[in-house]
């Protein structure tokens, strides 16, 4: 039963949400839409469940005294202070949540967005290093492609921002589609062998 | 004198030749109560037609406003059904030029026509347009897909049989697949955990259950290896899942009381949040292995930098072609797309998973037949007529609407 019951449901929900997409008829339209919902339902209900464990982890680490546990307070102080925040004053605009969320929490994924600049410097100073034919290929398509996003391309020769057209709409476009060919075949396969019951290891490794 | 009065006679007849010539009469209904006066402007064009791709009950009138004339204010559009009842079903205002009704039976004929009001009196009047809802069994657009997706799973069927029936079937060698034992191996020798990052989408995403299944696998050898297994997750729901197949590796392994299940935490919904705490705890903890298979957006790299400046091995995998050139620039080892689903197969080596790789594989050869078909029949297309429509068919059978 432990086993019936979870792939049973499976394979129900997966054959309506496959019938879903091809079907717009009834009852299979609205078991689709019901089950969509219920999936938003579930996942919303969720959230609460997500915020007590991070509670539960920090409250643990400070009472136990664990490794860092100096890092857990201001996780709680600046979980508490929004959630009051939000629950008191509401989360539209010009509220106290919303000055908080645009000067601390936006400023803040802003700047560790903008650390990507520096890891693309340093991961693209790594791979592009003329190591063997392939790497120089590489390389080279790279110089081509920054030097044609920039006006100093165009200055040195005029080719080269078409060059760098060719580049990113043929070759690129073409691996790019490459992989998500195979991507989708992959999606097809996972998604059989989950709603048909012949991958189980997500329920625990029964296979 | 005279000739104004001859012009306007010319004007009238002219107008009564207009009137009669016009062989669509609204209802007559309309015509007894509505003052036709020229200058408001009618209702042109009105078409009502059965919604496609639907259940039924549905019908779609659209319409243009004659450029002429004084605007209305407003314009009911009037139903009379198969018993012959007429009725107002909505009123609207004069800038909308389509609605739907949802309220009729499928077989049934419906006639429309739409009132201009102005002042609150009915102005002008459409001409009366008839539709029959009706109920389609399958989206017109995606029968092709549907055609191709049925071939798909019946070879993928196939080589699960031929897999369950004892069948030798060939899978070339995965590296990033092959480094997981090593990757495992590295962090127990080394005293250091074991971090896994399941990416940054929900459950309803195909890669983060990819993901989850190979995480049951990482979870079994690190309970037999006795390293720790970090999983912070940015989804309550991929924090639940991921803290029962933890469980459950450590379970198969023996090593329940090694199970802790404050190690598979929830840090936040947001991305860069998220990032920043997982790179916390790759400064802190210091990982030997890392690995981020799943979906990743933009902070993909950031994680994957950030493992590289702790010295972690690092095997990554995403289906997002965007992400793929910085993982392969920053880890070890990349799966690359249909990779990370074989994942689980591989690793698991079982007969009945193995074959339906094998049918994925063969279905990416039916895919590149199409394309080199497709290609080829639009290109001679140019020169040759007929193989144009061979292309049309093609490009049709595999666009989904």
């Amino acid at each position: 039963m432990r086993l019936i019951l979870p792939l049973s449901i499976t394979f129900i929900t997966g054959m309506i949400m496959v019938l879903h997409f091809f079907v717009p008829h009834q009852p299979i339209k609205l078991l689709g839409d019901n089950l969509q919902e219920w999936y938003m339902i579930v996942a919303s209900a969720a959230i609460f469940l997500g915020a007590l464990n991070l509670m539960h982890v920090h409250f643990r680490k400070i009472k136990l005294k664990l490794k860092n546990w100096k890092y857990s307070p201001v996780t709680i102080i600046g979980f508490s202070v929004m959630f009051v925040t939000g629950l008191i004053y509401g989360v539209t605009e010009a509220r106290p949540f919303d000055f908080l969320f645009m000067n601390m929490v936006a400023p803040m994924a802003s700047t560790m967005f903008s650390l990507l600049a520096f890891f693309v410097a340093s991961a693209a100073f790594r791979a592009f290093r003329a190591s063997n034919w392939r790497a120089t290929l590489l390389l080279t398509s790279a110089f081509i492609v920054m030097l044609g996003q920039v006006p100093i391309g165009a200055m040195i020769w005029d080719k080269i921002p078409l060059a760098k057209v060719w580049l990113m709409t043929i070759p690129n476009t073409a691996g790019q589609r490459a992989v998500m060919i195979g991507a989708a075949m992959g999606v097809v396969s996972t998604s059989l062998r989950m709603i048909f019951g012949i991958e189980r290891s997500y329920l625990g490794g029964t296979d | 004198m005279r000739n104004l009065s001859a012009v306007i006679a010319v004007l009238l007849l002219s107008l009564a030749g207009f009137a009669l010539a016009d062989n669509t009469d609204p209802p007559e209904s309309v015509l007894q109560n509505v003052g036709l006066a020229h200058e408001v402007c009618r209702i042109a064009d009105l078409q009502a037609s059965d919604i496609p791709n639907d259940e039924g009950g549905s019908v779609k009138l659209s319409w243009i406003l004659e450029s002429e004339g004084i605007r209305p204010d407003s314009l009911e559009i009037m139903r009379r059904d198969p018993a012959g009842s007429e009725e107002l079903i909505t009123t609207l205002p004069a800038n909308i030029t389509d609605y739907s009704d949802d309220s009729v039976r499928n077989g049934a004929t419906y006639s429309y026509w739409i009132l201009s009001y102005l002042g609150g009196v009915a102005e002008a009047c459409s001409d009366e347009v008839q539709a029959v809802a009706s109920a389609q069994w399958l989206y017109s657009g995606r029968i092709g897909m549907l055609i191709i997706l049925t071939l798909i799973m019946a070879v993928i069927i196939y080589y699960i049989e031929s897999g369950k029936r004892g069948k030798e079937l060939y899978i070339r060698e995965i590296a990033g697949l092959a480094a997981v034992d090593d990757a495992v191996g590295r962090a127990t020798e080394m005293g250091r955990p074991v971090l896994y990052v399941p990416g940054i989408m929900d459950m309803d995403n195909i890669q983060t259950i990819a993901s989850i299944v190979i995480l049951g696998r990482v979870a079994r050898k690190t309970a037999e290896y006795g390293s720790p297994l970090l999983v912070p997750t940015s989804r309550s729901v991929v924090m639940s899942v991921a803290q029962e197949v933890v469980k459950e590796g450590y379970l198969q392994a023996g090593r329940s009381d090694t199970f802790n299940r404050e190690n598979i935490q929830y840090l936040t919904d947001d991305q860069f949040g998220y990032a920043a705490g997982v790179d916390g705890i790759m400064v802190r903890e210091k990982p030997a292995a890392i690995f981020l298979l799943g979906c990743f957006y933009a902070e993909s790299l950031i994680l994957a930098e950030t493992g590289r400046s702790v010295g972690a091995i690092q095997i990554a995998g995403t289906a997002m072609p965007s992400q793929i050139p910085f993982f392969i620039a920053a880890c070890d080892y990349t799966l690359i797309g249909e990779e990370l689903f074989a994942a689980s197969a591989y690793l698991s080596r079982e007969p009945k998973l193995l074959g339906s790789l094998k049918g994925q594989d063969a279905g990416k050869l039916f895919f590149l037949i199409l394309i080199v078909a497709g290609v080829v029949a639009a290109s001679i297309g140019d020169f040759w007529s007929p193989m144009k429509s061979v292309a049309e068919f093609l490009r049709k059978l595999v666009t989904v609407n």
